[in-house]
């Protein structure tokens, strides 16, 4: 929620997304760290330990920044494996790996297929041709189910990081 | 997901000598693994590490334990290792 604005902040339309207690769907795509980047599913990932795949609008944007800020300074990568989901390209998840998101990797998905097995494309309004993920959160335990999922449902809104943190705690 | 290819390569985006390797391995029909690293040398840490030289390509074939730079000796290698009698 973005408090103390005197106007009303954009609804988004409903998300179908997955839900707690739906498996994840699967995929793969470049996953980058901050050194290299190579071909990863996301089961490759789950298969070693629970996720919290963060999908967020395109790196620099504001509320990318913000997201990685927040997670960084909760400390979240030491207790789950942090996984960052945009459109941007590999070379920019490298720049913003370079100033935060600290032990957390990042997918590209330049064509925003993933957005849309997880339900929450978004067509950005003068941004034409581009189509980026709502902001969104979802843990992802070892058995690839979604034990915690949230989809933005104005423009901007951001992550209920207490809940986000409360559900990696009862992991 | 767990069956990770031998072979894993590191290589630059459009490199013509990472595709000249890619173009062997394709050829031999070997499966493996592509890490892309960044156009600048000082962040090739990766590579430095595994291979001693931050240039690529650089190849890592489990199958063999053998690591190696340039692509003259890596085709070379591929070819000695998988390219059969003919």
């Amino acid at each position: 929620m973005v408090m103390g604005l005197d106007f009303d902040v954009v609804d988004l339309p409903a998300a179908d997304y997955p839900e707690v207690g739906d498996t994840a769907p699967d995929f793969t795509r470049p996953l980058v760290n901050e050194e290299f980047w190579e071909d990863r599913s996301l089961a490759s990932l789950t298969e070693e330990g629970p996720v919290l795949l963060v999908a967020h609008p395109m790196d620099g944007a504001f509320l990318a920044t913000y997201v990685w800020n927040e997670i960084d300074d909760r400390g979240w990568a030491n207790d789950v494996e942090v996984i960052g989901l945009s459109i941007s390209s590999p070379y920019e998840h490298k720049d913003l790996l370079a100033e935060r998101g600290e032990d957390a990797r990042l997918f590209s998905d330049p064509g925003a297929g993933v957005a849309a097995q997880y339900g929450i494309e978004r067509d950005l309004d003068g941004m034409t041709g581009v189509t980026e993920h709502r902001p969104a959160a979802f843990l992802i335990d070892e058995d690839q189910t979604v034990q915690y999922a949230w989809v933005a449902e104005t423009w901007p809104d951001f992550p209920d990081y207490d809940a986000v943190e409360a559900a990696i705690e009862d992991l | 997901m767990t069956d990770e290819p031998a072979i894993t390569l590191y290589r630059l985006q459009a490199c013509p000598f990472c595709e000249r390797v890619v173009r062997k391995l394709d050829a031999y029909g070997l499966d493996y693994r592509s890490r892309f690293v960044e156009p600048m040398h000082a962040n090739r840490d990766v590579v430095k590490r595994i291979s001693g030289k931050r240039s690529v390509p650089a190849i890592v074939d489990e199958n063999t334990g053998l690591t190696m730079s340039e692509s003259g000796n890596i085709v070379e290698y591929l070819e000695k290792t998988y390219g059969g009698e003919a």
